[in-house]
């Protein structure tokens, strides 16, 4: 198997062939054969009179010591990995939120209010008074507010609302609407602690109130919070590859999840007095470059270039060129360190909650956030002298790409600012061009060949007219193949996709942002329902997700909660309740009654795209947008029925 | 590819706002920033900026705040290599543009007053409209509310020569669209290519000379702003419903003959934002997909003879035209047409000869359908410029006419010979005036062709009531004077039936909703006593089209249980208004202008409004320009209670209500009026001295005061307690 597919990742890896680096790829080679019960989900090790496993042909132990059957452990740690997930995504919005509070107190010296108007919008969500109201006190109201949602402890989560009616009335019915993060949260442990909830589908039924906490609550706050301090990212143009790296420029990457501390780095970066120490240096400038989803956060606010994801992070350093990498939470390898230590490159941790052996650590509260990204700047200024030239390969060649799409900017594109509105998308889906929407989502896994599956998917989809909506890594994926450039990746699309494109000039892959971004397509797929003509749930759209390359725990919390909200999900790779046929049958097929949406296991990324269209068609079927529409005639006595 | 499209139409936006930013500096300084502004005659100012943006501008000085939202709103240009999405900031673009043409015509009626001619027809001499006054858009508007004209076409350009022009108009009008003309091509502008083809222009024959540049476009679509304030009800400033009223219910789309500049590519987003598609005769880049617009946006290189059709169907038009076997053009849109004296071939009536026309009803076994007879000379065995008598009979039977249908459907004869292309017919009963142009003879019309116009319109339009119609025309002077004996009789007995009809003695009235296409909200009932606000429909006719049509726009309304019998309310009323308006209105008088009045659509005839301090009523007729006593003009009044808005103090009604009984009867009836308009009290003379008899104020006439006693209160009331009006001493309206 070839390790990635991307171009100047495979140049890389060419010319360090000889050095003795050791890679995520190479450590997954130590680690195989990888246990074939926890691959399975049917080992459990949450007591002491464990660890236990299950024999999934049916010889041997069928059930743990304390009674425990292979349904309940692969159902206790499906739950605990969303929990984890929702853990993650939600400590992020509680960070923001935070943030805010202390923005709204003058305690946060550089950070300021950008979205005014989306701060009233989400006041208003929370029954707040705004007339004549300054707009500290409001923000710090809602501040408040949303880590409410998080310490709530009865009643819901405010932002279900948001939800078409009759998927609300789903939750409601089945009792999955969450009363706050943190409370679904120590439920799920609680649940999933030895002998407590042992009944398969009881724990599934937790699992999905936790991920709903995630989308619904956590990340979308995170979203909608960081669009308040940071600006609602618009369109903009922005540049990837490892190629984005500078020779003659301090580089510095940010990787992780959070942008609290790297905008300020983007910041502090054009300040003129850094940009003078840079140049006496030596240095022609300073240039911030990002990895994962800090990079997704930058990119779609300040066009700051993406200079890879997951599995270039490592590769990143090998570049030689990278004075610091200054990373927070998530998806941070352990290894960074150890492959800084062959370069002059400092990484450099800064959260409070993420510490790694090796590693310098710069803690950055909001109080001092501007403070310490000069100070890391400086560092890396520093060590630009130290940079050795003859360890220096970054790959040329950088990708174009647009990015910058929020719930926003797609009404605002569609129509201007007089005639705003999803209309123009649901028509054409209904029309017959579009044939539907597909949110590929998720990470990189060394499993598979890096980026490979995320473009054989989108790809195919792209070709059958369903346009692509994009987070985290594997917009990064599709955006070194240029398929987010609104001029090149027009290629890869059918002709009615391509026209629509072409009319409203788009790329067919919309990046919209982060992982806890994946809030905004839960946002635009109830627009989409709002709008009209595709029926009156989110589970009704010709829609489908997917997440080819998954790896982390968030990517099932993620997963869980599209599902939950009624959409069709694939994951590829690998599926963690294979070991339990009742727990999988119903995950691929009975949850679909209760929820509208089902998940689906497909490691061929074209089976797997085959799969979203094939249901995007049956829901096209349904709506009865299948055959081609006749072009109705108004006459006055249709415009008098009008409402 | 539509990148080109956008970039174009974001490079001719700003070069729109930077001449007319020029051109307002201009004027600021030869005139001063406080010099006035506007359009002429109406009371939407610049009714795109007011409409879009809720701004009035009513100085150069009110420009500058709208200058600066253009250059907030105006749009980058284009990336050449990757771009950024721009539909949206086209649509922007395009939006900016209309604001600045609003802005640069505004300082053009300053800098040049006499350029536009601002009636419904220009004079010898000149072409060029301008902007649609406001009497203009409510007649017209009616047009569009009923359905008889479903749209416009907007031209920009030039056809390449005057023969296809005056096809394509001539298509236009066939299919009762509107054509609103701007802009040239190679030199050429469509409507000088009309005149040159011996073509009349002007409103009356829905040919609109806006005006010679691009820029004119604009009057096209701040007409379509008007229609969506006055007849649809949405406020100044609510731009996106103004926009999606026009998309779903004004069917309009711009016609670009010739050459496309940045310039009109800028005008032709600002129309999108309308849902207006653009059709070109040229090979532009099209823009397919749907969105903003029902269908494509912009669809390109149509040849001329399916151009129309091409855009009616882009447009997603139903256009349904009467096939009538006659050699000449046929529709609305020639309905006011003229037939000038050295066009004339031939003349009956209109004081010159004998004339009349009448319908009536005969068994079944003495009509034979489709059958007409020209007894006497028809068209070609008479001389040029012959005067005749002429006497047309119209013969009907059928299972289901009956005897009251006949006004229905003699009143109806009057549009049918109009629509005709080269016949112009004034008048009804014995004060008829045809006459037939040269040109329609020669294209073989003659006078069968009336009766074969009448026949099938008949079946057309009344096919549920009647099985056979006949026609006989009478030029025989002998002969006509038989028929016109006849036919009194038959004539004075309608009029007393009609004239003793009351509401009491029925107990169902109709609805109306036809303008329900326009105003969704607004709902009139017609009664025996109180005929439709807009002149049009009395109860009877709306009794013969719920027979005609019975899912139509007039439907039954039981009176049911009385509620109050002074201010006209039955349960049946307020339960039927209740429904149609889709739960706007709750309750309707019949009788009263105080408390729940009826809505109006905003084409209605006159309309009366509460003087305080007289202790009365005044009315006045949309043809009036001028001030009155309640501090409004018509049109200012239309714009503020049209839309199918109750507000209390004023009430839509029409000219004849006036001299029906029950004309604001809650009130007190016609002793309340104070003051109306000398032409309206001069056309309605007869009538209103008979009413007043009836009630034992013969006097009563002279007391109301018009606009040569005063148009502001205090002036009238010193009048009004000289002639001791009656309201004077009635119990307080307030």
């Amino acid at each position: 198997m070839e390790w990635s597919r991307d171009g100047s990742a495979k140049k890389l890896l060419q010319e360090i062939r000889e050095e003795d680096f050791q890679l995520s790829w190479d450590r997954l080679q130590e680690q195989l054969p990888q246990c074939g019960f926890g691959i399975l989900g049917i080992c459990c090790r949450n007591c002491s009179m464990g660890p236990c496993r299950i024999d999934p042909f049916g010889e041997n132990a069928q059930v743990g010591v304390c009674g425990a059957d292979a349904d309940t452990i692969t159902a206790r740690n499906f739950l605990r990995m969303v929990a984890a997930g929702v853990s993650a995504h939600s400590d992020h919005g509680r960070a923001v939120a935070e943030t805010l509070i202390k923005v709204a107190r003058g305690e946060a010296p550089g950070y300021e209010i950008k979205d005014e108007y989306k701060l009233l919008k989400l006041a208003l969500e929370f029954g707040l008074e705004v007339e004549g109201k300054k707009i500290e006190d409001i923000a710090l109201q809602v501040g408040i507010n949303a880590l409410h949602e998080f310490g709530n402890q009865e009643g819901e989560i405010t932002l279900v609302k948001r939800a078409p009616l009759k998927r609300q009335n789903i939750w409601r019915k089945l009792g999955v609407v969450p009363r706050g993060v943190d409370r679904e949260v120590v439920e799920a442990l609680h649940r999933t602690h030895m002998g407590t909830d042992q009944n398969y589908l009881h724990i599934m039924r937790q699992a999905t109130r936790c991920a709903l906490s995630d989308g619904w609550a956590g990340s979308m706050l995170a979203t909608e919070l960081q669009d308040i301090l940071f600006g609602t990212p618009t369109p903009i143009v922005g540049k990837v590859n490892l190629g984005v790296l500078k020779e003659d420029q301090v580089n510095i990457i940010v990787h992780g999840h959070e942008p609290l501390l790297s905008e300020m780095i983007v910041m502090a970066a054009r300040d003129p007095e850094m940009l003078k120490m840079a140049k006496e240096k030596g240095a022609r400038g300073i240039n911030i470059a990002g990895i994962c989803c800090t990079a997704n956060e930058v990119l779609m606010r300040h066009g700051i270039p993406l200079a890879g994801n997951f599995l270039n992070q490592e590769l990143a350093i090998t570049t030689g060129a990278v004075e610091v990498m200054v990373v927070d939470v998530q998806c941070v390898m352990q290894s960074l360190p150890t492959i800084a230590s062959c370069f002059h490159t400092r990484i450099i941790t800064t959260s409070e909650k993420a510490k790694i052996s090796g590693a310098t650590h710069m803690e950055f509260s909001e109080e001092n956030a501007l403070k310490k990204a000069k100070e890391i700047i400086k560092m890396a200024i520093e060590r630009f002298p130290l940079r050795k030239k003859s360890q220096v390969r970054i790959p040329a060649g950088e990708v174009d790409l647009v990015a910058g799409f929020t719930h926003e900017t797609i009404t605002y594109m569609l129509g201007g600012m007089f005639r705003a509105s999803y209309k123009p998308l649901n028509d054409n889906i209904i029309g017959g061009r579009i044939r539907g929407v597909a949110g590929v989502v998720g990470c990189n896994n060394p499993k598979v060949t890096h980026d490979e599956s995320h473009l054989i998917m989108v790809k195919e989809l792209l070709k059958q007219d369903v346009l692509v909506l994009q987070t985290g890594c594997a917009a990064i994926a599709c955006a070194k193949e240029g398929l987010l450039d609104p001029v090149k990746g027009l290629e890869y699309c059918g002709d009615g996709l391509r026209e629509v494109c072409e009319a409203v000039g788009i790329p067919p892959v919309l990046h919209l942002g982060a992982c806890v971004d994946n809030s905004r397509i839960l946002v635009a797929a109830t627009a989409m329902v709002k709008e009209g003509g595709l029926g009156d749930d989110i589970s009704e759209l010709p829609a489908a997700g997917a997440a080819p390359e998954w790896m982390s725990e968030k990517a099932i919390s993620i997963g869980q909660y599209f599902v939950a909200s009624g959409v069709f999900t694939v994951f590829g790779v690998t599926w963690p309740t294979l070991g339990s046929k009742n727990l999988s049958r119903y995950l691929f097929e009975e949850i679909e009654e209760e929820m509208g949406g089902k998940w689906a296991f497909e490691p061929d990324p074209l089976k797997a795209a085959h799969l979203m269209i094939e249901h995007i068609n049956k829901k096209r079927k349904a709506l009865g947008i299948d055959k081609a529409r006749e072009r109705v005639l108004f006459d006055m006595e249709m415009r008098r029925g009008l409402e | 590819m539509s990148k080109i499209i956008a970039s174009a139409a974001i490079r001719g936006a700003h070069k729109i706002v930077d001449m007319a930013e020029k051109k307002w500096k201009e004027a600021v300084d030869k005139f001063g920033i406080n010099q006035e502004v506007h359009f002429p005659e109406t009371a939407y100012y610049l009714p795109i900026i007011y409409g879009i943006l809720g701004e009035k501008i009513e100085k150069l000085s009110d420009m500058e705040k709208v200058f600066s939202l253009c250059r907030k709103f105006l749009p980058a240009p284009v990336h050449e290599k990757v771009h950024l999405p721009y539909l949206g900031p086209t649509l922007d673009a395009g939006m900016v543009t209309l604001f600045a043409e609003e802005m640069m015509e505004a300082v053009k009626y300053l800098e040049e007053p006499d350029f536009y001619f601002p009636e419904e027809e220009p004079p010898e001499g000149k072409l060029w409209l301008g902007a649609a006054n406001d009497i203009i858009l409510r007649k017209r508007g009616i047009e569009f509310v009923d359905g008889t004209a479903p749209g416009f076409a907007a031209i920009a350009g030039a056809a390449p020569d005057a023969t296809t022009a005056m096809k394509i108009a001539q298509e236009l009008q066939e299919k009762n669209l509107y054509v609103f003309m701007c802009a040239q091509h190679a030199g050429k502008r469509f409507a000088e290519q009309l005149v040159e083809g011996g073509m009349q222009i002007g409103w009356p024959v829905r040919l609109v000379p806006f005006g010679p540049e691009i820029y004119e476009a604009v009057f096209a679509l701040g007409f379509a702003v008007r229609a969506a304030m006055s007849f649809g009800g949405i406020e100044p400033g609510d731009f996106r419903r103004i926009l999606i009223y026009n998309k779903d219910r004004i069917f309009a789309f711009v016609l670009a003959l010739g050459y496309v500049s940045e310039e009109w590519y800028a005008n032709a987003a600002g129309a999108i934002n309308f849902g207006f598609p653009t059709i070109a005769d040229t090979p532009i880049p099209q823009i397919l997909p749907t969105g903003v617009c029902t269908y494509e946006h912009v669809v390109s290189n149509i040849p001329h003879d399916r151009i129309v059709a091409k855009a009616v169907e882009v447009r997603g038009l139903k256009v349904t035209v009467s096939k009538v076997p006659i050699p000449v053009p046929y529709g609305p849109a020639f309905e006011g047409e003229r037939v000038r004296k050295e066009d004339l071939y031939l003349e009956a009536g209109g004081t010159r000869t004998l004339s009349c026309e009448w319908t009536t009803t005969l068994p079944l076994n003495q009509v034979e359908d489709g059958k007409v007879e020209v007894i006497g000379s028809d068209l070609d065995e008479l001389p040029e410029g012959t005067q005749t008598p002429l006497a047309i009979v119209v013969e009907v039977a059928g299972r289901e006419m009956q005897e009251e249908f006949e006004p229905i459907l003699e009143r109806q004869i009057h549009d049918y010979i109009n629509y005709i292309n080269g016949a112009m017919h004034i008048g009804q009963r014995e004060i008829v005036w045809i006459r037939i142009s040269k040109k329609a003879k020669e294209k073989g019309l003659r006078l069968k062709h009336l009766g074969m116009v009448i026949h099938a319109k008949y079946h057309e339009v009344f096919g549920n009531i009647l099985d056979k119609v006949q026609v006989k025309l009478y030029t025989d002077e002998q002969k006509v004077k038989e028929i016109l004996e006849k036919a009194r009789i038959v004539w004075k007995a309608r009029d007393e039936r009609l004239a003793g009809m009351t509401d009491e003695e029925v107990d169902t009235f109709y609805s109306c909703t036809l303008c329900q296409s326009f105003a969704p909200s607004h709902v009139c009932i017609v009664t025996p006593e109180r005929t439709g606000l807009c002149g049009a429909y009395s109860w009877l006719d709306c009794r013969a089209s719920n027979r005609i049509n019975p899912e139509g726009p007039n439907q039954p309304v039981k009176k049911g249980a009385i509620i109050d019998s002074r201010l006209g309310q039955w349960e049946g009323c307020n339960e039927f208004v209740n429904k149609a308006s889709r739960g706007a209105l709750e309750r309707v008088s019949i009788y009263s202008l105080m408390v729940d009045p009826m809505t109006t659509c905003g084409c209605c005839e006159c309309i009366a409004v509460v003087l305080p301090l007289c202790n009365g009523i005044m009315t006045v007729n949309r043809e009036y320009k001028g001030d009155t006593p309640c501090g409004m003009k018509f049109t200012t009044l239309a714009g503020t209670i049209g839309g199918g808005k109750q507000n209390p103090g004023f009430l839509g009604h029409s000219k004849f209500n006036i001299t029906q009984k029950k004309f604001i009867a809650s009130e007190g009836g016609i002793k309340r009026l104070v003051w109306m308009p000398k032409m309206l009290k001069e056309e309605i003379w007869e009538r209103l001295v008979k009413r007043c008899e009836e009630i034992g104020m013969p006097d009563l006439p002279n007391m109301i005061a018009d606009e040569t006693v005063g148009v502001t209160e205090e002036e009238i009331l010193t009048f009004l307690q000289e002639k001791k009006h009656p309201a004077l001493e009635m119990e307080p309206l307030i």
